[in-house]
């Protein structure tokens, strides 16, 4: 391919992935405007209900499933590493912070991104290629509005809710395992967790997980608006959506890992989990 | 004065120019049916006139206002004017017919349940399906999601509606159900039609203007009896429906 060739195809590239950017910004802050601008009148909570039962109650089942089992394989593999120290009485404090800060939160929010975020990116696609998106614009209905708040508002209010569910299955899953299997005293197994876990690692997967919830709500129905035409199109932008979705959180709990660190010791220095 | 006036407007969707400097004036009252062969322009017309596409050039008047330049709010304004009756029907998949015709009562005024359900029931009646409040759009047949989305773009009683291919994929009885269900809503609510179509006994029914796109221009303008005696050589061809040997050079 010539030079010249190669540079446009690079311009032409650049070009429309920031455009793709700029419109998902777009999209970004219509969503927060609406947000803003009366969703709390009973026409509009009429369509968060629906949609809070199916993002969180439906998920309970599947989100306390993944977290006990992640909690149990944590004590399970911990054990051991802890036992060579002699300082098994203390694995609760390292099973309960993962969970809570780390693994419950972007466990929830992976689980989340598969169950719903594929969902909303399929059910919004199939009503964009059929025109029911153009026929709600005809109606005088913004789409956004009708379709793409109550979706973002149940994200963000019901994924820190599962996020509870998912730690506190996290938790029992790792006690079980620990205590019931392994042995380990009960006194000392919650004094090393009440020890790591404090308000703040709570509160920090809490404030992740509205994030992420956030992140996947967004995701998922500009992935379903913008969708190509077809079975096809819907398709590809249902595996589209998981896959940014997932990128999302991952690069979402890094920056959050790094940020609430930095405040943690400035407000109450290093503390060592093994206290 | 002209309801709906487009001026000069071109639409392209690169390589493809669309639309081609078009100039067209639509009547208060008229029923214009637009006709064409398939991909040369006609639904992207209709969607101008609501606003679902901005032109590349030219101007959109809508009751001596120009509308091209209203921003998303304004022409979510203006749409509550409009009904648009689509292709498929694009009827909400989750919700029954009846709150699908209730969707733009409930969306834009502030009426009572009990007054929108007598208002859902007078719509539903007035296409021939009185009682199918409960029935939800997959349980329907073709012709039946078609009434039922024109029930739905009645609702709010416009002065304007739009059809885009209103008999596609209907059987030729039931096509006919939806032209005299056109006429009939023409005559009694005394709104302005605009159709889209490429079946010409539909166009012949319910016309009383006929404009034929071709090369994203205005090809015919006319009265229906003068298209049937047209000696345009592609009007001709169009009406008659025949592939002529530039069709069916690719078959040989």
């Amino acid at each position: 391919m010539p030079a010249v060739q190669i540079i446009e195809k690079i311009g032409r590239d650049t070009r429309n992935s920031l455009a793709a950017m700029g419109e998902f910004w777009r999209f970004v802050g219509r969503t927060l405007l609406f947000l803003f601008t009366g969703w709390y009148r009973w026409k509009n909570i009429r369509l968060v209900l629906p949609q809070m039962y199916e993002v969180g109650f439906r998920s309970v089942p599947v989100i306390a499933i993944t977290g006990a089992f992640i909690g149990m394989v944590l004590a399970i593999e911990a054990y051991t590493q802890f036992k060579a120290l002699g300082q098994e009485h203390r694995i609760g404090g390292i099973i309960s912070v993962s969970v809570v800060k780390q693994i419950g939160p972007v466990l929830a929010a992976v689980m989340l991104a598969g169950r719903v975020g594929g969902a909303l990116t399929a059910e919004l696609g199939t009503m964009n290629v059929t025109e029911q998106l153009d026929a709600l614009r005809v109606m005088g209905a913004d789409p956004i509005r009708v379709l793409v708040v109550p979706r973002f508002i149940a994200c963000i209010f019901l994924l820190p809710i599962l996020t509870i569910y998912s730690d506190m299955l996290g938790v029992v899953g790792g006690w079980l395992v620990s205590v019931k299997s392994l042995g380990i005293p009960e006194e000392p197994y919650w004094r090393a967790a009440a020890v790591a876990v404090d308000n703040w690692q709570i509160f920090e997967g809490l404030v992740k997980a509205m994030f992420f919830g956030g992140a996947i709500g967004l995701i998922s129905c500009y992935k379903g608006f913008t969708c190509g035409a077809g079975a096809q199109g819907v398709g590809r932008a249902c595996t589209n959506s998981f896959v940014t979705s997932f990128i999302a959180i991952i690069v979402l709990n890094f920056f959050f890992a790094k940020l609430a660190k930095d405040w943690y010791i400035a407000i109450y220095g290093i503390r060592g989990m093994l206290g | 004065m002209p309801l709906i006036e487009l001026k000069k407007v071109s639409k392209s969707f690169p390589p493809l120019i669309v639309l081609d400097e078009l100039d067209l004036s639509i009547a208060r009252g008229q029923s214009l049916v637009i006709i064409g062969a398939s991909g040369t322009g006609k639904s992207v017309l209709l969607k101008h006139i609501v606003g679902l596409l901005r032109p590349d050039a030219g101007e959109v008047w809508f009751d001596g206002g120009r509308i091209d330049t209203f921003t998303d709010r304004q022409f979510m304004e203006l749409r509550r004017r409009f009904g648009f009756l689509f292709q498929m029907g694009a009827l909400f998949d989750s919700l029954t017919s009846g709150e699908n015709i209730a969707f733009p009562i409930v969306e834009h005024t502030r009426k009572k349940p009990a007054e929108i359900a007598r208002i859902v029931a007078e719509k539903l009646a007035m296409v021939g399906l009185p009682g199918f409040e409960k029935k939800m759009p997959a349980q329907l047949s073709g012709g039946q999601r078609k009434r039922i989305a024109l029930a739905r773009a009645i609702a709010l009683d416009p002065e304007v509606i739009l059809y885009d291919e209103p008999t596609t994929g209907l059987d030729p009885i039931r096509a006919d159900v939806i032209n005299q269900l056109i006429v009939k809503l023409q005559r009694e609510l005394k709104v302005t039609s605009i159709t889209v179509t490429h079946d010409m006994a539909s166009a012949f029914k319910i016309a009383d203007r006929i404009v034929m796109l071709h090369e994203g221009k205005i090809h015919f303008d006319g009265a229906p009896a003068d298209m049937q005696q047209s000696p345009d050589p592609i009007v001709k061809q169009f009406v008659s429906g025949e592939a002529g040997e530039a069709e069916l050079a690719g078959l040989k």
